[in-house]
């Protein structure tokens, strides 16, 4: 299908930005556009005007500094695959890249688009919960920061107000003794996720010291899954069984039947991934 | 200024197959409607126009992209190459030789996308195994062939710019 008519600008400037969509009804900011625009050609939604902002120099841009790395919104998905120092300190997000869309959306798909649109199945809304990052969002106002576990308020909610961008985000680097883990199931490569889960964990030699889990695909918006990662901590992998956290998902994971898989068959896949990702956690993986 | 921010008709520069296009485009106009209906270039196909088929790819500033979920009026200050583009100017004629000899253009409804995404593979410069190509071309659908002929492709190609030069653009 096609889409609605819309209006389109292209702002030359952040300002010029924030004040278009502060001051316009319906207005919907696009960058790499690779859900937005099937939405809008599926006519699943159908904004007046279009802003343009995969222009602007504001939102570029990568740099490490004081323990963390600052990504800019407009980072695409296929910069975080090639990045050497993405590679280093943040290697969880080159993880989640290699699973999202294909190589022709990974080119033009970003980082601040994907957290933004804050799809419940999207691989890096649940990368910045489990790392704890910081979003910076810019707007007339000025610049605030809104740590990634109070972003995210529900299905395609976030804390953006109108007027309101991503302008960067940052992310904690990896330290001596943390791993990372990521992994997730859908019926072909590239399709949304079923199930799917990012792990930030901290070493103790081989046991799991501190853990920050965030499912994905199975859950209605990014968040901590408190339970699995209190469960988690203590646990020497690799594990034989699910016993010490199977119960915990259950508590943390509450989905619903959906066409073609019933809700215990995701608990099901969520406890399966789950020990698969505790088991590929190691000291190895240390910068 | 609620109406009046924005226009429906939008003023584009950009560079189509190497020659500079200057015109206006409608808004709403995605990339692969633009260059089928507006420049006649019909080499681009539309499948799914939700992203998913990869029909409608086309070479963005040298990477592949969407057609389909690409607005024209976002290619100002682009480079655009399309099927016909990348055809004329010879950057093809290995894949397409090796297409035609494996009958890894049946239908060929795919294969302008699937000859742009294998392009940009082979001229990565990188060796990968055949599950790493079937991976690679997987946002690519094709419906006759069972992928097999064209990995097959791929891989000849691959492996005489491999061997040709560690690596870099041809």
């Amino acid at each position: 299908m096609k889409a609605r008519n819309f209006r389109y600008v292209r702002p030359s400037s952040l300002d010029q930005a924030c004040r278009i969509l502060a001051g316009v009804d319906e207005a919907v900011p696009v960058a790499g556009g690779q859900s937005l625009l099937a939405g809008l050609n599926m006519r699943l939604s159908a904004p007046k005007l279009l802003v343009d902002i995969g222009d602007l120099k504001e939102l570029t841009g990568q740099s490490y500094e004081d323990g963390a790395v600052r990504l800019g919104a407009l980072t695409r998905h296929a910069e975080l695959l090639r990045s050497e120092l993405i590679q280093k300190r943040v290697p969880l997000l080159v993880r989640a890249a290699a699973h999202i869309g294909h190589v022709a959306i990974r080119n033009r798909g970003t980082l601040g688009g994907s957290l933004a649109y804050a799809d419940p199945a999207a691989e890096l809304p649940a990368c910045a919960v489990a790392l704890g990052a910081t979003l910076i969002l810019g707007s007339l106002a000025g610049e605030r920061e809104v740590k990634a576990e109070d972003f995210f308020t529900g299905l395609f909610e976030t804390e953006l107000k109108p007027g309101e961008l991503i302008v960067a985000v940052k992310f904690p680097a990896m330290q001596p003794g943390m791993s990372v883990g990521f992994a997730e199931l859908s019926r072909r490569h590239g399709d949304f996720a079923l199930v799917g889960l990012a792990a930030v964990a901290t070493m103790q030699r081989d046991r799991i010291g501190a853990a920050r889990l965030a499912y994905f695909g199975c859950v209605d918006r990014a968040k901590v899954a408190c339970s699995v990662s209190a469960a988690v901590a203590g646990l020497a992998p690799p594990l034989r069984d699910t016993s010490a956290f199977a119960q915990a998902i259950r508590q943390d994971l509450t989905p619903e039947d959906t066409t073609g898989l019933r809700a215990d068959t995701k608990l099901h896949m969520a406890t399966v991934l789950t020990r698969r990702v505790l088991n590929s956690l190691s000291q190895r993986t240390d910068p | 200024m609620t109406d009046l921010v924005g226009e429906e008709d939008v003023p584009i520069e950009a560079t189509l197959n190497g020659k500079p296009l200057k015109r206006r485009v409608k808004a709403r106009q995605h990339l692969a409607d633009f260059l089928r209906q507006e420049m006649e270039l019909t080499g681009t196909h539309l499948g799914c126009e939700h992203g998913i088929c990869g029909a409608c790819t086309v070479v963005i500033d040298g990477c592949t992209a969407r057609g389909c979920l690409t607005l024209a009026a976002q290619i100002s200050g682009k480079s655009v190459d399309t099927i016909e583009g990348m055809t004329e100017s010879g950057k093809l004629s290995e894949l397409q030789s090796e297409f035609i000899a494996r009958n890894a253009a049946q239908c060929g409804f795919c294969s302008s996308g699937m000859l742009l995404t294998a392009y940009e593979l082979v001229a990565s410069g990188r060796k990968m195994s055949r599950a790493e190509i079937r991976e690679f071309i997987s946002g690519n659908m094709c419906r006759c062939t069972g992928y097999h002929a064209i990995v097959d492709a791929v891989e000849a190609v691959m492996a005489k710019k491999v061997k040709a030069s560690a690596g870099g653009k041809f």
